[in-house]
């Protein structure tokens, strides 16, 4: 260092003019590199970029489809689409959640319940996942958010087409219902319609299983749109294709009819065509309103329908199973005849059956005498049954009820069909590891015991038994479905059955009441009554609702040229009679609607209104008594499976029957004269305790 | 000569510096138009009238005689640090840090005035310091001491982009006083082993998020990533004659974030593409070219300096800022001088070529005897 000359001025100037030439050589060295990155970037790479900016400044919104139509079998629109206006909220985007709604809450007048499911959809959506607001507005309100927007980021309100059920809960599980897509949905599909607002794919029933079919194409709205998502232009619009209509066998007047006629019980109807097998009418009441499930189950609806001891969520018709009672008689009748027993053969009932040491008790304890097959199954006298099943045999009769449909499957749109069990020998060595034994003959032939059917096997059965032909439930309508093939019975076999069921119904039978107020047509049909405690815990008739019989019956008309068969299940209706009046006012209608609709008129009055005020008024009950306080609803999936939990069908027993079932009373024949009055059924649809 | 024909007054200004400003201003006011959706409001008119009440106040700069600089060089720095130190005790909120003081009329940014202010005190140490102590300790513990303690305090506060901006201005003015180079590489060796080591301690985690973005902007597409992916589409869509004038669908469409300011410079470049932006440098590079020939020129130590300081400031404001555009450096706040709209990055860059005028007409009055 010592070494170096002195520094001087001069020197540090030199210094001075040599670094500035580096510092300015260095700034230009900078400024070639800031130029040619500027070229890489705007020449090199500019299809890239221009491409990115493209996809920035055009935003194309898909316009979601318009549903395709569910028709009944002459066009009427089961489900249908109408023109509303809409508002959503997507989550990503809404920037203050409390604030938002809490503006939007008076705007679209948003009840305190309704507000909190919002929130916890808010909550559980995902990025863009819609949530909405309310759907359905008049333009009042609609205009009132619309000019709102700009403090309201998020909030998208939009005119388009929500799902129409001009039926209502008449339709809930025949056709189901539809509702937002979950985000498991979106993951399965990765379809950006999904998360398009106001686009809803079927949850349930017909729109879940025909949801391709029903679809259609999204339109597309192409916009140049600001990154916050306001519109500065329209660039064009692609128009939707709608979605393919469905159209059913269903006869839209009758189940609706069906539906309403049930009233407050709790149970299922099924009308079927007797020369095609088209379901004309498959009711399970009480339902729900699938309007109202479109935007989401609400808290309140929810309580009100999970609480329900009718259990509004499960579909009666395919995942109820129940003990058939005494509608199994005339298909057991059919399985002697065919298995050659003489119909006028006659067996003594005094009231039971002794068997070795046991006696097998007949319903009417005091006997009903000397009795053939016509008066086995028109005074439903469990004794016949019981003495003539013991010669031919269980495995005649089981194959007979398989033949008429109990315990078979039938292909139905729908997932989740509960199929019960046709009992046999067989059947039981393999389940139980059991001998079958005589009790187990005693409690088939009278429809109880292992025996569970649905009541479409019912409907089925009687059809089939009605009609002779191998009928299959259709609900698609078919119009050049090739004709069914018959079964292969003897016609003077069915002959004699019908003229027996007609006897129960226009004679001297257990259904006196069912007899149609229609000249010119009979209704032949079969009263059923099916335990579900044992005696020691209720009569049957009164008490605990949940401690009273099943009501069945099965009938055709008109009964010497059978056109429609039809089945009505009642859950503790309290044995057949809550049961037939519905059958014999869902026949009417089908050959003069007009007197079958003031018959439920003046129904409907006792009742508190039809399906739907009565709905209302209790959903009003519910919200006043617990509002906000509800817990909230779960969301889609859960709520999915707690409804097939609901809808699982009762296990069967794990342990073996060891005895016959006491068989449930059939209600007297009202023509046949006995010292019991009380017994006369009563066409009211609930049984008062006592009678 | 045609000059005779021109008032001596006018013939006198700088015209090679200011002629390529109000080029750039103009221009930078056009982008402002398109960008405001072609409204002279609110930023495009007030870029202009800023731009020439400052020329005013520069050329009021440039009419100030060296002694009085020379005095005037501590107890401004002074001033300022005390500034720093209020902002720190009571400065307002904003940005996520403590920059602004507000004065009730207006609000100062000191740490923006610390700038120019680091390059006059480092130009007025210099001076004085004797020669001979060039190469010693005493030449480099005072600067480090004067450019620590502000910087530090702008680091607290913290604004990164300022602090950097002060240090560097601070380094090339030691540079360019000709302290030995083994410092400046040595100081190199230790900033890349210090570097990492800072990054992951003492860096607040929003600016280390967005040094992370920056490597790799994808990543974060519409967090931090977002400016710097939303920058380089805007520039890159623009193409080589770029969208046509209030033809920037990204800054139009919101999608270009602080369009007006920071980003400026892509907002231009979408509508002017490449062409645009290389008449950008180039003007930029003429301004730079006549600010270091004037330092070159200059009568005496003191004025070098301070003038190739000043040049310095402003070019690491363009430097970062176009690197910063172009998705070359993280995003840090700094604004393109004379281009982006803002009355603090004006003020000091105005002050910037107000001093050097100042240094140009101490040389033309000391080489010519003429006033």
């Amino acid at each position: 260092m010592k070494a170096k000359l002195p520094m001087t001025s001069a020197i540090l100037t030199n210094k001075f003019e040599r670094r500035t030439f580096v510092l300015g050589m260095g700034q230009a060295t900078v400024g070639m590199l800031l130029a040619a990155r500027l070229g890489y970037l705007s020449v090199a790479e500019n299809a890239k970029y221009r491409a990115a900016s493209e996809s920035n400044r055009v935003n194309l919104t898909l316009i979601p489809p318009r549903r395709g139509w569910v028709l009944d079998r002459r066009g009427a629109a089961l489900a249908s689409n109408r023109a509303d206006f809409r508002v959503d909220l997507i989550p990503d985007r809404v920037v203050d959640a409390d604030a938002t709604l809490a503006t939007l809450g008076p705007l679209l007048g948003l009840t305190a319940d309704k507000v909190d499911d919002i929130k916890a959809r808010l909550e559980k959506a995902r990025g863009f996942q819609p949530v909405e607001v309310g759907s359905n507005l008049d333009w009042d309100k609609f205009a009132a958010v619309s000019v709102r927007l700009p403090e309201l980021p998020g909030v998208i309100p939009q005119r388009g087409y929500s799902r129409f059920y001009p039926t209502g809960p008449s339709v809930g599980h025949l056709v189901g219902y539809v509702g937002p897509a979950s985000a498991d949905d979106y993951e399965r599909e990765r379809n950006p319609l999904l998360i398009t607002p106001g686009f809803k794919i079927g949850k349930d029933g017909l729109e879940k299983h025909f949801e391709e079919r029903l679809r259609g194409v999204p339109g597309a709205r192409r916009v140049e749109a600001t990154a916050s998502g306001r519109v500065v232009r329209d660039l064009g619009t692609r128009e939707d294709v709608p979605g393919k209509p469905i159209q059913l066998t269903i006869m839209a007047g009758l189940q609706d009819y069906a539906a309403r006629r049930i009233g407050l019980e709790s149970g299922s109807v099924v009308v079927m065509d007797c020369l095609t097998g088209d379901v004309l009418a498959m009711v399970s009441m009480p339902s729900f309103d699938p309007n109202s499930f479109s935007d989401g189950i609400g808290r309140i609806e929810w309580k009100m329908l999970s609480e329900d001891d009718h259990v509004p969520l499960r579909n009666k018709v395919l995942r109820g199973l129940y003990p058939p009672g005494s509608t199994v008689k005339p298909m057991v009748a059919l399985s002697f005849l065919e298995a050659g027993l003489d119909p006028s053969a006659s067996v003594n009932c005094v009231g039971g059956l002794r068997v070795g040491n046991r006696v097998f008790h007949c319903w009417n304890h005091r006997g009903h005498g000397s009795v053939d097959m016509a008066k086995g199954i028109y005074q439903s006298c469990d004794v016949y049954f019981y003495h003539f099943a013991q010669a031919i045999g269980m495995d005649t009769i089981a194959k007979m009820a398989r033949r008429l449909g109990l315990g078979q499957e039938f292909e139905m749109p729908y997932p989740g069909q509960s199929y019960g069990t046709v009992p046999d020998p067989a059947w039981k060595l393999r389940k139980y590891k059991k001998e079958w034994a005589i009790y187990d003959t005693v409690n088939a032939t009278i429809g109880q015991g292992y025996m569970l059917v649905n009541p479409l096997q019912q409907a089925v059965m009687a059809s089939r038994l009605a009609s002779g032909l191998e009928l299959k439930p259709r609900l698609l309508l078919d119009r050049h479905a090739p004709p069914p093939r018959s079964m292969g019975f003897s016609q003077q076999h069915l002959d004699l059955i019908h003229s027996a069921m007609n006897e129960v119904v226009n004679g001297r039978g257990t259904a006196g009441h069912a007899r149609l107020p229609i000249a010119n047509v009979q209704m032949a049909g079969k009263t059923g009554t099916a335990q579900v405690v044992g005696l020691n815990i209720g009569n049957g008739k009164g008490g605990q609702w949940k401690h009273r019989d099943h009501g069945h019956f099965i009938c055709f008309a008109p009964f010497d040229k059978p056109r429609y068969a039809c089945a009505v299940v009642i859950e503790h209706g309290g044995g057949s009679p809550s049961a037939y009046p519905i059958a014999r006012d869902v026949m009417t209608y089908l050959f003069d609607p007009a007197k079958a609709m003031e018959v439920l008129e003046g129904f409907e009055k006792q009742w508190g209104g039809d399906v739907r005020t009565r709905m209302r008024a209790k959903y009003d009950a519910y919200a006043a008594k617990f509002g906000t306080t509800a817990p909230a609803a779960p969301d889609e999936e859960q709520a999915a499976q707690e409804v097939a939990a609901e809808n699982k069908p009762a296990p069967e027993p794990t342990a073996a029957q060891t005895d016959a079932a006491a068989p449930a009373p059939e209600p007297e024949p009202a023509p046949v004269a006995t010292p019991t009055p009380a017994a006369v059924p009563s066409p009211a649809p609930t049984p008062t305790p006592g009678t | 000569m045609q000059r005779a024909y021109i008032p001596q007054a006018i013939a006198r200004q700088p015209w090679r510096v200011i002629l390529p400003l109000l080029a750039l201003v103009v221009f930078g006011s056009l982008v402002l138009y398109s960008a405001a959706g072609g409204n002279i409001r609110p930023w495009a008119g007030m870029h202009v009238a800023r731009f020439f009440v400052f020329l005013v106040m520069a050329a009021l700069i440039a009419r100030v005689p060296q002694e009085w600089f020379k005095r005037a060089a501590l107890p401004i720095y002074g001033i300022l640090c005390v500034l720093l130190v209020l902002v720190e005790l009571i400065g307002g909120i904003g940005g996520g840090s403590q920059r602004w003081l507000n004065l009730g009329f207006m609000t100062l940014q000191p740490s923006e005035l610390m700038k120019p202010g680091i390059v006059l005190v480092l130009a007025w140490f210099y001076s004085v310091l004797p020669v001979g102590e060039v190469n010693g300790w005493r030449a480099i513990a005072p600067a480090v001491l004067l450019l620590g303690f502000p910087a530090g305090l702008v680091m607290l506060q913290p604004d990164l982009g300022t602090g950097l901006a002060i240090s560097f201005g601070a380094v090339v003015m030691m540079f360019l006083a000709g302290l030995p180079l083994r410092l400046f590489i040595g100081g190199a060796l230790a900033g890349a082993i210090v570097a990492p080591i800072a990054f992951f301690t003492l860096l607040h985690d929003y600016q280390r998020k967005r040094v992370l973005v920056f490597m790799d902007p994808e990543s974060d597409p519409l967090g931090s990533g977002y400016h710097i992916t939303q920058s380089k589409i805007a520039i890159g869509s623009g193409g080589f004659l770029g969208k046509g004038f209030g033809h920037g669908s990204q800054s139009h469409l919101d999608y270009l974030p602080e369009a007006h300011t920071d980003f400026v410079f892509a907002t231009m470049s979408e509508e002017w593409g490449m062409l645009g932006g290389l008449f950008v440098l180039a003007v930029f590079a003429l301004v730079f070219h006549w600010g270091l020939k004037v330092a070159m020129n200059a009568p005496d130590r003191f004025s070098r300096l301070l003038a190739a300081g000043m040049v310095t400031t402003i070019f690491f404001y363009v430097c970062i800022n176009l690197m910063m555009v172009m998705g070359l450096a993280p995003v840090v706040g700094i604004p393109l001088p004379f281009m982006s709209h803002g009355g603090s990055s004006m003020m000091t860059n105005m002050i910037c070529i107000g001093t050097i005028m100042a240094v140009d007409r101490w040389s033309r009055r000391s080489g010519t005897g003429l006033l």
